[in-house]
């Protein structure tokens, strides 16, 4: 059996955890259920494969299975030599420029999310995107990627994309939607588009914003919104109000010694958050002799990954925080008000005097959920501390028109109740499930006479509109769209649309007296006449020094907009730019001019917002696999343990352990939360380290119309949110239903028994003996074995993950997912611990319940040079490389599961069910052609991306020289964005990681098993401050 | 009641069962020749292709490079089939009514590929890489035997894995100089062992337990 989806024994948790104090308690736990050492934790433990694993589930029962084996005994010798059908090869009938088969290219492109690119290198095999790849050439990316854009290629061969036009639900086509559509904007055009609307996602396409300002030519009056659920909003409102101007604020944390976090999840949300991993972990990398790293304050209501690297980190309620801020900003010297006491005041003390000992090398930042006031203050410290202009930095805004998008979704509500609007065009998102509960936009939408909806899927907003338009992944398109840092990347397709879908460009342009123009003339043109000067008639205010032709921020006010300009003469020069900016993936010398700013404080002098009454509370959050539920239907990211929680398939309600306690509550109890008058009802999930009587939803789950995958998964938070209190609700009601909800979490799967496996210490303690990880276990001598020595002298495959660096982001498990062909299995399986991922993220916890140290510990086959797996298997299976590989063959494989059993780090996977989907047609064109694919039956695991290896190997030895250090990544080593995860050949004393592993940080795990493995650890070290001392220090106080 | 056996029964029972050996290990030497024979491996099995192409005319009396067709074998796991446009460059010349080649033309025609059936297959879960093999001395000839003599297009050997081990544990056999690749007529010499074993270092061939590891082909 399973964990109990119920009491955890918190009795005795807390009675554990009183009996441990002094002694230190348990030191590293993973879940409440073994910090409890429960009962049911134990049987889970000790079972060789959890609940049922040796059950059939198909419908071919076992008996039934026997029967049909024993009949077919007799014939199962002639049935193995059975000859193989035989197979087409189809060539070219004209030979294509540059495509090699059997060789992939790569080609340079950019996801956008959010409107915001994140800049690609995909992979194509014979004309098939395969894999995402970080575009190493790009300041944002430096060949990193997040989890988004690593299964944004299942998102691309998704069989429930819609396919086809549709009207009320029946079949259309595009040229009958044109007609109807230039139909209505005929009569528009009389009355100027009074009645027409436009909604959008946030937009920083300088391509799409010049169609927009084209149109407004065409119909003055139209009104074009823009909506995200999450977003950018509070920043702009923020920077509106502190200068006057939107600006984009640009975070330098490879400059930034002392950085304080408002609730700034800056490690995971989007956009930049690549590059400021990639800074961050930088400026704590403890290697090559660097003994110097930054230090990381984080205050926050609900556990997030960036608190989780904090070196302290505190709980604040959210409707304390602005209390809080204010606080600080007063012992900054700013007349903010604030007052807090007892552990508040001390930390915030420590806070404060360190980060008046760094002026000019702090940082503070505030989160993205956090309200402007938090933001505005923030900037004024920044300013105080004289922050700007190192690291703090600011440029031009990314998007085209920044604006406070609830605002504008409230306007656009107005105007649909009180009938103005007559032709209503959705461009992208999906607001009838994204808006705030309280607009009841599906009914809005309902009012407009015409409406059209463009999107990847018919979703609940499809539903709702008149028409829907299939919309073309961004590996179909051609567009542009803006990064982090406002560089411009053109995004070029890789592959046909594979439905007909459109883009928005496409869309816009049926506006135009051009309806039928294509993408790529449409992006090509736009460049073109940039190119040549002659789009810089865009207006510029005086003193604006951004580049001719940017769309500056009012691009879009009421100002007279270009008329449509005659197709332009391309300068001569204009080929080789285009190329260029395509082949590069940007645009050369197109970044966002840097803007001077001054923060002005005259805002400190309004009132301040209510004080915290200590109410419940519901905070909103994007979900870290789904984001706003864009992404239900992909089964990767939904099969994704969220870092936190490790849940699959689900959202919950987070709770502290006290206010769970106070409750009678346990994990998986259904409760319903009510906020005025909008209910949600939401199983709960103890989180430790969560604040008080507050509790965190994620947003996105719950989705009706988001495909086979996604239908059905979790519960709609949305349904609880308001558009008066999007961010954070005080005074929420809850209530226990009695119901119990199953949920499927990997916390406790492949679990280690307690041994002495993530090893951290603080930066003192390093200083002082640096070698602390290594001491504390003992390797047993090389020769104690019963099994010969095996000398290693050519390559020697090795890897090392820097502990310290890791984040916990997940883009190296999606990353696994996508190269090696790794099958999605469903919450059901999940729940049997039947997960398929190869590398997994571990998640510790360390010290207090009400405050815990996170950590996080990507766990994949450690390729021990003497494996324990190897010498069960009874068929030679998995047999050791020359090259130091544990290899898997899996033709050889009969599945008895012993090499699993004998594996200390449970890093095999077993492929119980057929797993695989052999029969959908798009699916096939996304797999790695050079990655065998399983089915039933057979064992597999982390193979070191054995393809890469090989062809590194191939391509080098053609050319008769060895192979370069760090010419072979893995995926999860190409991805990592914080540079965690070194590979390569530790024979040879220059590469990367060998020197890696001669730190004095380095561990092998369970290295005293005499395992030798090849995969080692570097332990974690925080920079904490002595002034407030660890959370499991030696005052023994919680802080 | 008189006896049911006859008494040469006797003898036909100790035989069986002292032969029961020998029948069993006849029987799984007949599998294990089965299993070899060209009814489950296509060895020496021509296959019927949608044009009656002849590797003996062209590649043999013509004397045309394996490698103006097969043009990726250098660069590339796949040798590459020849797209319709590289059969037109000569045929829209010569043989340009030729009835035989009509499948050609109207593939030029429409712009429909040819589908040729596959004679060299290999299971899915094996890597085989042309260009490393021709870019470390075997030739073409070593594994696919003499195709320039060959009308119509057969596997000669059995690919099965016993086979391609035998030449990864030692490649010396086979080794030839880079000149000599795509030499159809070229045969090993009586001290190929020796000239193997020159070649094997020369061109940094790893050692047999890198060549015959399990990832070295599956991945």
């Amino acid at each position: 059996m399973t964990i109990k989806d119920n009491d955890p024994g918190l009795t005795s948790i807390r009675s554990k955890l009183d009996a441990g104090k002094g002694k230190g308690g348990k030191q590293y736990w993973r879940s409440l259920e073994e910090l409890a050492e429960t009962d049911e934790f134990n049987q889970f433990l000790h079972r060789e494969f959890p609940e049922q694993a040796s059950e059939w589930n198909d419908p071919v029962g076992r008996r039934r299975f026997l029967k049909l084996m024993g009949a077919s005994l007799a014939l199962a010798g002639a049935s193995a030599c059975t000859v193989q059908p035989t197979e087409k090869i189809i060539p070219y009938v004209k030979p294509v420029e540059e495509i090699i088969p059997g060789k992939p290219l790569f080609f340079a492109t950019a996801m956008s999310l959010s409107g915001i690119a994140s800049p690609l290198l995909v992979e194509s095999h014979m004309g098939r995107p395969t894999k995402v790849e970080g575009n190493p050439e790009h300041p944002v990316s430096l060949g990193a990627t997040d989890l988004f854009s690593q299964a944004s290629v299942l998102g691309l061969y998704d069989p429930d994309r819609s396919q086809t036009v549709t009207h009320l639900g029946d079949i259309s086509t595009w040229t009958a939607f044109l007609g109807a559509l230039r139909f209505d904007l005929g009569q528009q055009r009389p009355r100027q588009g009074a009645g027409l609307r436009l909604l959008t996602e946030t937009i920083s396409s300088p391509t799409l914003a010049a169609q927009l300002n084209e149109l407004r030519a065409l119909f003055p009056k139209m009104k074009w919104h823009q909506y995200e659920p999450v977003g950018r909003t509070n920043l702009t409102v923020a920077a509106q109000m502190m200068f006057a101007e939107p600006v984009s604020v640009l975070y330098h944390f490879g400059k930034a010694d002392v950085v304080l976090s408002l609730d700034a999840d800056f490690l995971s949300s989007h956009p930049g958050n690549i590059r400021h991993i990639r800074d961050f972990a930088g400026r704590r990398m403890l290697r090559d002799g660097n003994k110097k790293m930054s230090r990381f304050y984080a205050a926050e209501n609900s556990p997030s990954n960036t608190g989780a690297r904090a070196d302290h980190r505190l709980a604040v309620r959210a409707g304390e925080m602005e209390n809080f801020t204010r606080a600080i900003a007063s012992s900054l010297g700013l007349q903010a008000g604030g007052s807090v006491s007892g552990a508040h005041r001390e930390w915030i003390d420590a806070v404060v005097s360190d980060l008046q000992d760094h002026k000019g090398s702090s940082l503070i930042l505030a989160g993205e959920h956090q309200p402007p006031i938090i933001h505005a203050l923030a900037h004024a410290m920044n300013q105080a501390l004289g922050n700007f202009g190192s690291t703090v930095t600011f440029a031009e805004p990314l998007e085209a028109n920044p604006i406070d998008q609830m605002a504008s979704l409230g306007e656009l509500a107005q105007d649909l109740n009180a009938g103005a609007v007559e032709v209503l065009v959705i461009v992208g998102g999906n607001p009838v499930f994204t808006a705030p509960a309280d607009l009841n936009f599906s009914d809005l939408v309902q009012k407009a006479k015409f409406s059209a909806h463009l999107s990847m899927y018919s979703d609940e907003t499809s539903a709702f509109c008149q028409w829907h338009v299939s919309e073309a992944h961004y590996l179909e398109s051609w567009s542009d769209a803006r990064a982090a840092d406002g560089t411009v990347t053109i995004v070029q397709p890789l592959i046909e649309p594979l439905y007909n879908g459109k883009t928005a460009h496409e869309l816009l342009a049926a506006f135009t007296d051009q309806p039928e123009r294509a993408g790529y003339d449409i992006v090509r043109e736009y460049w073109m006449r940039r190119h040549s000067g002659a789009a810089a008639t865009v207006t510029l205010k005086p003193g604006n020094t951004v580049q001719p032709g940017a769309p500056s921020a009012p691009a879009l006010a009421l100002a007279p907009a270009p008329a449509p300009a005659p197709p332009p003469k391309p300068s001569p020069d204009f080929e080789k730019f285009w190329r260029r900016s395509v082949h590069d993936g940007f645009v050369p010398n197109n970044a966002l001019a840097q803007k001077t700013v001054t923060a002005k404080t005259d805002f400190l002098a309004q009132p301040p917002g209510p004080a915290d009454k200590g109410e419940l509370e519901v905070l909103f959050r994007l979900d870290s696999s789904i984001y706003d539920g864009r992404f239900a239907n992909n089964g990767w990211l939904q099969e994704l343990p969220k870092p936190m929680t490790k849940l699959t398939w689900d959202n919950v309600a987070l709770i502290s352990n006290q206010s769970a306690a106070s409750r009678g509550l346990a994990r998986g109890d259904v409760v319903e939360l009510t906020y005025h008058g909008l209910s949600v009802r939401a199983p709960i999930m103890i989180m430790p380290g969560q604040a008080d009587n507050s509790i965190t939803l994620h947003l996105g789950y719950g989705r009706e119309r988001a495909g086979r995958v996604g239908n059905g998964a979790g519960f709609n938070a949305y349904a609880l949110r308001s558009s008066t209190s999007p961010w954070f609700a005080s005074g929420v009601e809850l209530r226990k239903t009695g119901e119990n909800y199953t949920l499927a979490t990997t916390q406790q799967h492949w679990s280690m028994e307690g041994r002495d496996i993530v090893r951290a210490g603080t930066l003192a303690e390093y200083e002082q003996k640096s070698n602390y990880a290594a001491e504390r276990h003992e390797e047993p001598p090389r020769d104690e074995t019963l099994y010969p020595n095996r000398e290693y002298t050519g390559n020697a495959w090795g890897m090392a993950i820097d502990l310290t660096s890791c984040v916990g982001c997940n883009a190296c498990i999606v990353a696994c997912q996508s190269e090696n062909n790794i099958p999605v299995v469903g919450k059901d399986q999940v729940h049997r611990s039947r997960e398929m991922h190869w590398l997994r993220v571990d998640g510790y916890f360390e010290g207090e319940i009400q405050n815990p140290e996170f950590h996080f510990m990507p766990v994949l086959c450690m390729h021990c040079e003497n494996a324990p797996c190897e010498q069960v298997c009874p068929v030679a299976a998995t047999v050791h490389s020359a090259e130091g590989t544990n290899d898997m063959v899996y033709n050889r494989c009969v599945g008895t599961r012993y090499c699993s059993n004998n594996c200390p780090y449970k890093v095999r996977r077993f492929n119980f069910l057929l797993y695989q989907d052999f029969v959908t047609e798009s699916l096939k064109m996304m797999r790695n052609p050079d990655v065998t694919v399983r089915s039933r039956g057979v064992m597999e695991k982390c193979t070191y991306c054995i393809q890469r290896i090989q062809f590194a190997k191939i391509e080098s030895e053609k050319e008769d020289r060895p192979i370069r250090d760090g010419e072979i990544k893995t995926a999860c080593q190409q991805t990592c964005p914080a540079d965690a995860i070194v590979f390569g050949n530790i024979n040879d004393p220059n590469s990367r990681v060998a020197k890696l592993k001669s730190e004095p940080r380095n561990y092998g795990l369970l290295a005293e098993l005499n395992t030798r493995p090849r995969t080692s650890y570097l332990a974690t070290v925080r920079n904490t401050n002595e002034k407030l001392g660890t959370r499991r220090g030696e005052s023994g106080e919680v802080r | 009641m008189g006896q049911v056996f006859h008494p040469s029964t006797n003898t036909i029972a100790r035989l069986s069962i002292f032969g029961a050996v020998f029948i069993l290990g006849f029987l799984l030497w007949v599998l294990s020749e089965l299993n070899r024979s060209p009814y489950v491996t296509g060895a020496d099995v021509a296959r019927e292709q949608p044009v009656q192409f002849s590797h003996a005319h062209h590649a043999g009396a013509l004397g045309i490079d394996c490698r103006y067709c097969h043009t990726t074998v250098e660069k590339s796991s796949f040798a590459g089939i020849p797209p319709t446009k590289t059969c037109i460059n000569c045929h829209s010349q010569i043989w340009s009514t030729s009835p035989y080649l009509e499948p050609v033309r109207e593939s030029w025609r429409t712009g429909k590929p040819l589908q040729w059936n596959r004679v060299h297959d290999l299971p899915d879960f094996v890597y085989f890489n042309h260009s490393i093999h021709v870019n470390k001395g075997v030739g073409c000839s070593t594994c696919h035997g003499p195709v320039d003599r060959m009308p119509l297009i057969r596997q000669v050997a059995s690919l099965q894995m016993e086979w391609c081990i035998a030449c990864h544990r030692a490649p010396e056999k086979v080794l030839r100089p880079r000149s000599e690749i795509y030499n159809m007529a070229w045969e090993p010499s009586a001290d190929q062992l020796k000239t193997g074993s020159e070649l094997k270092h020369q061109y940094n061939i790893r050692s047999t337990d890198v060549l015959t590891s399990c990832s070295t082909c599956h991945r």
